[in-house]
């Protein structure tokens, strides 16, 4: 019954998204996180998401849902400040912080929430049109 | 008599299935609308109708749809022109997505008060002798 994959498909889009927001709000968190004794500071998180297509579904790929295939890294070097009192600076007076940048996150944030709505809305319309669909011959 | 009113019956479902596979295809290019590199598709549903209740001739069924094993044949997936540009090659136009969506969805609704009235119909003229 191919209005039962739409609750697949939108699923898979609402928790592909549900898991970019965890990400961002990590990323948030550790806006200010400074370098720890090891010397290296919180990276930027950020999630890539990649086609999955429904199991068991047709062989042409009709349906496709989403997945998070990894979790990478932002490499680049955290934001360096110098602070010679601060009690995590290094020998040269300069504190590492986390490379996150607020501004790409709460963009990100913004786009992540807008996209689970879409899922949600796509998941309300299929479920009102099954019920409806259940409902043939009747009255 | 019965013979004509399950014709009408054999044509809705097909639509129905047809708008079902349709809204099943948009729901995934919503979902899909922040993947990098992915392909928004749809398909041309007055052909696909044409072909799946026969109206069309044999060599454009061929040449139109691919038989599943199910015995149906499966509308040709087209794959959207985006009107604009994105930096990850993705072409899912979300405004184009939702818009086609609720249109689908009322379609489908139309659809099933068609079914809904040919089986008042049917049932009609079962009763009329009784009374």
């Amino acid at each position: 019954m191919s209005l039962l994959n739409i609750f697949d498909i939108a699923g898979s889009g609402v928790s592909a998204q549900s898991q970019r927001l965890n990400v961002v709000a990590s990323n948030l968190a550790n806006a200010d996180t400074v370098a720890g004794p090891d010397g290296s500071a919180y990276k930027a998180r950020q999630v890539v998401f990649q086609t999955a297509l429904a199991a068991g579904g047709d062989a042409r790929g009709a349906s496709a849902g989403v997945r998070v295939s990894t979790i990478s890294e932002d490499t680049s070097p955290g934001r360096r400040v110098h602070d010679p009192r601060h009690p995590g600076a290094d020998t040269d007076g300069y504190v590492t912080y986390s490379n996150v940048n607020p501004v790409e996150e709460m963009v990100n944030m913004i786009s992540a929430s807008r996209s689970y709505q879409n899922n949600v809305e796509v998941m309300n319309t299929a479920r009102s049109l099954l019920l409806k669909t259940l409902q043939i011959g009747q009255a | 008599m019965i013979a004509r009113l399950t014709e009408s019956f054999d044509f809705h479902s097909q639509a129905l299935t047809l708008r079902g596979q349709r809204q099943r295809l948009i729901a995934g290019n919503i979902a899909n609308a922040d993947t990098p590199g992915f392909q928004a598709r749809d398909f041309d549903f007055a052909l696909a109708l044409r072909t799946a209740t026969g109206g069309a001739g044999p060599g454009l069924a061929i040449a139109s749809g691919v038989m599943t094993p199910g015995g149906r044949s499966a509308p040709v997936l087209r794959y959207a022109v985006p009107s604009q540009t994105n930096l990850d090659s993705n072409t899912v136009d979300m405004d184009r997505e939702r818009a086609a969506f609720a249109d689908n969805a009322v379609k489908y609704e139309s659809t099933l008060r068609f079914i809904n009235g040919s089986v008042r119909t049917m049932l009609d003229a079962m009763k009329s002798h009784q009374g």
